[in-house]
């Protein structure tokens, strides 16, 4: 193929790649089930579950716990398979070779995700459950990027090259931005991960006051009172300190995300779709403090912190492909008309089809 | 035949103190209110442990206090004592029953034998939380261990003192026992009475621990001679 033709494109491809972002999305919630119901360690082996290949575990013994971890573990298999078809996909039959890269990088990504998951039962490290939560954010961004990437809208925009292009100030707002909701992300995972139930119960004072007591006698007078049904464990000044971080993050995020919206729409003009796409990522980071809110308020019901870490997930994207899209939009030099000619595109195919809209 | 004199004249001490042994017995008492207990209302959503219950969930007992304040599952120790003679006690055992473990505070000896049962139809993983690493390290082979309905006991030992070792199971996450070890046989643990007896300790100056898992550490210091002596400790809401 004319290496200068722009990618045909191709509607399976991009459907599957689809799918594969949405499948990957369920397991983020259904792995985020998995911490909010405290199953993380419910089956003790690995790859086996209860001595069983995990493909051939009876159903009758998918109770409690092990129900959430046993799937969880089955869905992330069928993710595992989707992402290696994509990625032999990407590698043979889209043009760009780095499209075929980012899929090889997709699979090492899935794998490494399976080994985390599978040390963390297997060495008993809580902590390991970090690392998974985050390279499972990171794989998702990359899939729905390929998602991206493989669209008939995205291939247009790089052949028709007709966009009002991003100023650099603006992409570097959400990029930083995006950058702290990631951190952010961070922060939550590690929370989760003490498996110690909420640190702080109140809203928005916590323990009655701005910035709680930490000192030894307040930590042990908290504790004393404190009756937990689940993740009965004392809490400790450092996990405190973790959620009133988690807190000022998000309003620095919520700052941020505002100026990024106002920002887009005052630079790229209200009708601009980056400037919508920035309007509707400020109304997911409203929805997405609320549910945080509401995780403390339902003492972290297992489904509110749930959806709390898949919308969290979704603000994450959000950021990371508006960056992909202005970062596609960077150039100041919008095409001209009979440069088409000049580059050598005249042949191909794709072009043709395109420019038949 | 220093060597040996000298060993002779320790064996003549240890062996004159425990004649002249005395018991150390004394009372536990919670002054004013305990935090609430909370009704474990996730064990009736699953439908094998529910069928225990008809439709009325169980409580946390993280506070056994009675109606004049006498305070339960509170361990009491000698600080600093060894000696333990957990290797030639008999086993303590821990049941799963009706998915809730029984006793929740216990207290062993190192080397003792702890065997954990399930006398429940469903499985349950045994998950311990040990914060000392030799702890860990003893018990590495079924430090999170699946227990089939009827499986085989597991056993346990565990060689460093710690404090309330958290035992969980993930299957069903209201499931908690904590297990106290302590390096000599001078311990205790109150009864529903608030009530405790440490048996023949030799005389000498001790520092006495009471500990509670929620409410906390008292100590006092005592002295043992060789009549029996009564102590009493009083926790309050901090
Ligand atoms: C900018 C907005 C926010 C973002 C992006 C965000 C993101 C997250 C994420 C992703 C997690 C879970 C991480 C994981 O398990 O992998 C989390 C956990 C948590 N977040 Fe937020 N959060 C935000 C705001 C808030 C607010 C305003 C509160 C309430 C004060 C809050 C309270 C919590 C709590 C309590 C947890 C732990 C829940 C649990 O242990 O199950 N979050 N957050
Ligand atoms: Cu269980």
């Amino acid at each position: 193929m004319n290496k200068n033709c722009p990618t045909e494109y191709n509607p399976w491809l991009h459907y599957f790649a689809i799918a594969t972002a949405i499948t990957t999305f369920l397991l983020l919630g259904l792995g985020g089930l998995v911490t909010s119901h405290e199953a993380g360690m419910s089956v003790p082996d690995w790859p086996n579950t209860y001595g069983y290949n995990m493909f051939l575990f009876p159903i009758g013994k998918w109770v409690g716990g092990v129900f959430y971890e046993h799937t969880h573990r089955l869905l992330a298999s069928a993710v595992g398979l989707l992402t290696v078809i994509l990625a032999v996909w990407l590698w043979r039959g889209d043009a760009r070779r780095w499209m075929g890269r980012l899929g090889l990088v997709a699979v090492l990504l899935v794998i490494a995700q399976g080994v985390l998951g599978g040390l963390r039962v297997r060495w008993h490290m809580d902590n390991l459950g970090v690392f998974h939560g985050t390279v499972a954010q990171v794989f998702f961004i990359l899939v729905c990027a390929l998602a991206l990437l493989t669209s008939r809208w995205w291939l247009q925009l790089s052949a028709e090259r007709n966009w009002v292009s991003v100023p650099a100030g603006l992409r570097s707002l959400f990029v930083v931005t995006t950058f702290l909701i990631f951190l952010q992300l961070m922060l939550g995972a590690t929370m989760r991960h003490q498996h110690a139930g909420l640190a702080i119960r109140d809203f928005p004072l916590a323990y009655g006051q701005w910035w709680p007591d930490t000192s030894p006698e307040a930590m042990a007078r908290y504790n004393s009172q404190r009756v937990e049904v689940v993740t009965e464990t004392p809490v400790t000044a450092f996990q405190i300190i973790l959620q009133m971080f988690h807190r000022l993050g998000a309003l620095a995020i919520f700052l941020a995300v505002t100026l990024c919206a106002w920002q887009a729409r005052r630079q790229l003009g209200r009708r601009d779709g980056l400037a919508r796409m920035a309007a509707a990522w400020h109304g997911l980071l409203i929805l997405q403090i609320g549910l945080g809110i509401e995780t403390l308020h339902s003492n972290k019901a297992a489904d509110i912190a749930t959806l709390h870490v898949m919308i969290g997930a979704l603000s994450l994207v959000t950021g990371a492909l508006w960056c992909v899209i202005a970062f596609r939009r960077s150039d100041a030099t919008p095409k001209l008309a009979g440069n088409r000619a000049n580059s050598g595109e005249l042949n191909c195919p794709a072009v043709l089809a395109l420019g038949g809209k | 035949m220093n060597k040996i004199l000298s060993i002779l004249a320790v064996g003549m001490v240890g062996a004159c103190s425990a004649v002249s042994a005395a018991d150390i017995v004394g009372t536990v008492t919670y002054k004013g209110a305990a935090p609430a207990e909370k009704t474990i209302t996730p064990i009736l959503d699953d439908p094998t442990c529910g069928a225990s219950y008809n439709g009325k969930a169980p409580t946390t007992h993280f506070y056994a206090v009675g109606a004049n304040g006498e305070f339960g599952d509170v361990i009491v120790s000698l600080k600093d004592t060894t000696g333990s003679t957990g290797a030639s006690a008999a086993p303590a055992v821990m049941d799963q029953k009706a998915c809730l473990y029984t006793p929740t505070i216990l207290t062993v000896q190192t080397g003792q034998k702890l065997i954990v049962k399930n006398s429940d139809p469903v499985l349950h993983n045994v998950h311990l939380n040990p914060t000392v690493p030799e702890n860990e390290k003893a018990n590495e082979a079924s430090i999170n261990a699946a227990q089939m309905p009827n499986g085989a006991d597991l056993n346990y030992s565990f060689v460093k003192p710690e404090k309330f070792l958290k035992f969980q199971c993930d299957v069903h996450p209201w499931m908690f026992a904590w297990v106290t070890i302590v390096d000599s046989p001078y311990y205790a643990q109150t009864g529903a009475d608030g009530k405790f007896v440490i048996k023949n300790v030799p005389p000498g100056k001790y520092t006495i621990v009471a500990n509670h898992r929620k409410a906390g550490e008292k100590t006092q210091d005592i002295e043992v001679k060789d009549a029996n002596v009564s102590v009493a400790f009083t926790f309050e809401p901090k």
